[in-house]
């Protein structure tokens, strides 16, 4: 080494130090860029699970609706797939649906808004901290829970008021899943509340209203499109909810708007069907799919108009 | 031999003119942010249908003082008043915890720093205070609301569009909206936390005009961090430090010979 | 009108008013009341016709046609399989899709399209996700009605909430650690995993936590994959029996659930098969309370803990 002049000694350590620097920053980048590259993948399950659900609920509708006729599906009074004479008609299981919901509804979007109200406005600190954690358990009780609950305990209680009711009915699995629904709608409108600025609860203080006439005048309206989004929630969640009605509503399909009867919904069906033995690619088969075809449109069209109201809320403020 | 009085004298002369009667007085008034004090002993009369103004450097209290008089502390935990504010004529204390903050409210409203009219049309912002009173005659509220838009000076901009949304007005127009709204429930003292600093020079002079024209019917009482303000529209100026009523005049005094050194110093801007 | 009347007339309109807000305030009381009282006659049906039931034979005994001597053996060994697979699923793809959501994703349209998707995914029924299983996993795959499809049907299921979990929780890191890192030279997966997936671990926990709590009571979607309702065996557990099950055997084997067991006692018209329901219904409400109480509980702890 010592024979080597100085200036050459200096070159020859910088010409590897560089080189190697080099190589190991490139081995980096190509190793940052396989890491970036697996995170996107996994992120791009979302999007591959939505398109599997696409393309599995219309792929098996599809074969479904080359042999049934979409207007005997959408307008037949009967849903009797497995019978001999086999009816396809969508309604009974609509009906179904729709009564159990609007029974949900009468129950959660009030209780809840008026839950969302007191929490926000009226409730002293410690109430509020004990209540939201609560809420959230009451909305953590898996359904199979509450359809227990509904059959054995709400049902029989029904009966002492109403002898008549039948041992499956809609009005039970109803209210359930009303109370099961409370927590979902309570917490959206509470959110949005909560949003709305100090200032304009203090401008209303300031002219003498009393907190009633605040909450109910002021904050209320101005929370108003987040509120709507959560109602939306809500009618999401009661349209999608199986378990709570296959166990406590029966599950024979039948066109009825009487809550006091025994009905099936969209999803109770499906689940009936599972639980039989239905060969891969009979017509029984296929009609869970356009059922779930039917459910998901369903869903789907409130989920979008309650994103977008949930939108419109925070440009607002 | 007839001699002009010395300016002394003249002085004393016009100390001896009867002063105004009080709307309002505090006594001894402290108040407390939970353990920090931010107001001390503070003493002054609030004269009736005069405007009062409040100065002083960021921080000494002047708007935490106003809020004490419409009792606004009481919306958030941990606050604590002390001494008293009396309220004239019927001698009542404002800050004793049996009286009622949403009879206060009723009697002195407020205009606040940013304009927070309500998610409503211009009509219902201002007809609000009525209907928390419970007025529902619609002749009664219309006839209130004209009244109170005229009042502050807006009556002619928006009298075809009272069903719009108050967020569609401007800055200074939703201001005097505010202002309005607190008016047209014919209060007796009306409290200015900084009104015009959101607002640009045109809108900050046109309220400036209001202020003039109404202490005729209400009494006021206004925080400003700008001195040339006070100066502009003012009949009685109280400067603060430090949660302290360093001194109390009338506005030509405090501006022109203040008593005190340290008023003295801020008014010159030798600090703030 | 004098002063005086005046001021009488205005606290006499206040008293009115305050009437009012007295009657909501009892009236949210009430509401909050229903729930209570809900949770309480659930909770305590629950023990009063269920508890009796609990035994040690009651864990270790198959279900059976005598309702005194079935047990739920199958059914929570079912679920504590499932939830392995459902948590190998859901935790890497939920934390992997967070984390690029968060610190890599450029903002276009491929970014937005994967923020609607869980958006959106989050509002799907959880029976359509059995019907995409159904179709897809069972048939389309081959699969089969094993304990792999569920979990990764059930890992899909509580995708959406691992995710916004994930978010939040990096979203609660000051930008100021993010900057300190790069400053000193390190890339960007260096600053992720030394720095940003630690702190926002508890966060992500929480999020784990609530959805596997939500896993294991979902029946719908099992349902429909076809897990069976009356299951008298064990899937096999690695290295055993003869000739030796394989490491991952137990993976493919058909199962049922402890929901699925409810559900399926609930639906016999004797009672004596309701008391088990009960007691197999208080074992999964303790179970799915206990996890949302430990994900609450990591939540105010967190917020207790960390000062930025």
């Amino acid at each position: 080494m010592n024979s080597i002049p100085q200036a050459h000694r200096v070159y020859a350590v910088t010409e590897n130090f560089v080189s190697d620097r080099l190589a190991r920053r490139h081995l980096r980048h190509v190793k940052e860029r396989v890491i970036e590259f697996i995170l996107f993948l996994a992120a791009f399950v979302s999007v591959a699970t939505t398109v599997g659900i696409v393309v599995i609920l219309l792929k098996e509708s599809f074969v479904f609706f080359q042999q049934v006729s979409l207007w005997d599906f959408l307008t037949d009074t009967q849903w009797t797939p497995l019978f001999a004479d086999a009816h396809y008609g969508i309604l009974p299981l609509l009906s179904g649906t729709l009564v159990s919901s609007a029974v949900a509804l009468l129950v959660a979007i009030p209780l809840g808004t008026i839950i969302a109200i007191y929490l926000s406005e009226f409730a002293p600190f410690a109430v509020r901290e004990v209540a939201k954690p609560f809420l959230e358990m009451l909305g953590g009780v898996p359904t199979i829970v509450y359809g227990y609950f509904a059959l054995l305990f709400v049902t029989p209680l029904l009966q002492m008021i109403y002898p008549d009711l039948p041992g499956f009915n809609l009005l039970s699995a109803g209210i359930v899943m009303g109370i099961m629904i409370i927590p979902y709608v309570s917490s959206v409108s509470e959110d949005a509340m909560r949003a709305v600025p100090m200032a304009l609860r203090e401008g209303s203080y300031a002219m003498g209203a009393t907190r009633f006439q605040t909450a109910i005048r002021v904050v209320t309206p101005a929370a108003f499109s987040g509120i709507a989004a959560a109602y939306i929630l809500g009618i999401s969640r009661a349209v999608g909810e199986t378990m709570i009605l296959a166990v406590a509503a029966g599950m024979q399909p039948k066109l009825t708007w009487n809550p006091l009867e025994p009905a099936a919904t969209i999803t109770a069906f499906i689940v009936q069907v599972a639980l039989g033995d239905l060969p891969h690619g009979s017509i029984g088969y296929q009609t869970i799919f356009a059922a779930g075809l039917t459910l998901a449109l369903v869903t789907l069209f409130f989920n979008v108009l309650g994103h977008m109201l949930r939108k419109r809320f925070r440009q607002a403020y | 031999m007839v001699a002009t009085p010395a300016p002394e004298i003249a002085s004393v002369a016009a100390a001896a003119a009867p002063l105004p009667p009080k709307k309002s007085e505090s006594r001894g008034l402290g108040f407390h942010y939970s353990s920090f004090q931010a107001l001390k002993n503070i003493n002054m009369p609030i004269y009736e249908n005069k405007v009062t103004a409040l100065i002083g450097p960021s921080g000494c209290g002047k708007s935490t003082y106003l809020r004490c008089f419409n009792r606004m502390h009481d919306l958030y935990p941990g606050n604590r008043y002390e001494g008293n504010i009396m309220l004239y004529p019927d001698r009542t204390d404002i800050l004793n915890p049996d009286v009622d903050p949403i009879e206060v409210r009723m009697r002195i409203s407020m205009v606040f720093q940013k304009p927070n009219p309500f998610p409503k049309s211009i009509y219902e912002n201002v007809a609000y205070g009525l209907r928390v009173r419970g007025e529902r005659k619609r002749a009664l509220l219309d006839e209130k609301v004209e009244e109170a838009l005229r009042g502050a000076a807006l009556w002619e901009e928006v009298k075809n569009r009272l069903d719009e949304p108050a967020f569609n007005l401007s800055g200074g127009q939703q201001q005097r909206l505010c202002i309005a709204r607190a008016l047209a429930t014919d209060p007796e003292m009306l409290l200015f936390d900084e009104p015009t600093s959101a607002l640009d020079p045109i809108a900050t002079a046109s309220i400036e005009q209001l202020l003039t024209e109404l202490k005729e019917k209400v009494t006021i009482l206004i925080v400003t961090h700008n001195m040339q303000q006070a100066a502009r529209v003012s009949d009685y100026t109280a400067y603060m430090y430090l949660g302290e009523l360093i001194e109390f005049d009338a506005t030509d005094t405090i501006f022109i010979k203040p008593k005190n050194k340290q008023t003295e110093d801020y008014i010159t801007g030798r600090f703030g | 009108m004098s002063e005086a009347a005046k001021v009488r007339e205005i606290r006499a309109l206040i008293a009115a008013h305050k009437r009012w807000d007295l009657a909501f305030a009892m009236l949210g009381l009430l509401a909050l009341m229903v729930g209570v009282l809900t949770f309480v006659a659930l909770f305590g049906q629950m023990v009063i016709e269920g508890a009796p039931r609990l035994s040690w034979d009651f864990f270790t005994q198959f279900p059976s046609r005598k309702p005194d001597q079935a047990g739920i053996l199958s059914a929570w060994v079912g679920s504590t399989l499932v939830m392995i697979v459902t948590a190998a699923t859901a935790v890497p793809l939920g934390v992997g899709a967070g984390v690029y959501l968060e610190e890599y994703a450029p903002r276009n349209w491929m970014t937005d399209l994967i923020e609607i998707n869980v958006t959106n995914l989050a509002g799907v029924p959880s029976i359509v996700y059995g019907l995409l299983a159904l179709g897809l996993f069972v048939y389309q795959f081959g699969l089969g009605q094993s304990i792999l499809t569920a979990g990764l049907t059930l890992g899909l299921l509580i995708l959406p909430v691992v995710i916004v979990a994930t978010r939040e929780a990096i979203r609660g890191i000051p930008a100021a650690i993010r900057e300190g890192a790069y400053a000193l030279g390190a890339t960007k997966w260096q600053t992720t995993s030394d720095h940003i997936l630690p702190y926002s671990t508890a966060g992500i926990l929480t999020g784990v936590i609530i959805g596997m709590a939500r896993a294991i009571g979902e029946t719908a979607p099992v349902i429909t994959i076809g897990a069976l309702t009356f299951i008298a065996f064990l899937p096999a557990a690695p290295f055993t029996g003869d000739p030796p099950a394989g490491p991952f055997e137990w993976i493919m084997s058909p199962f049922t659930v402890m929901p699925i067991q409810m559900f399926n006692w609930t639906s016999r018209p004797e009672a004596a098969f309701h008391h088990n329901a009960a007691a197999a219904g208080l074992v999964l409400v303790v179970m799915t309370l206990s996890m949302n109480a430990l994900a609450i509980y990591i939540r105010y702890r967190l917020r207790k803990n960390i000062k930025w």
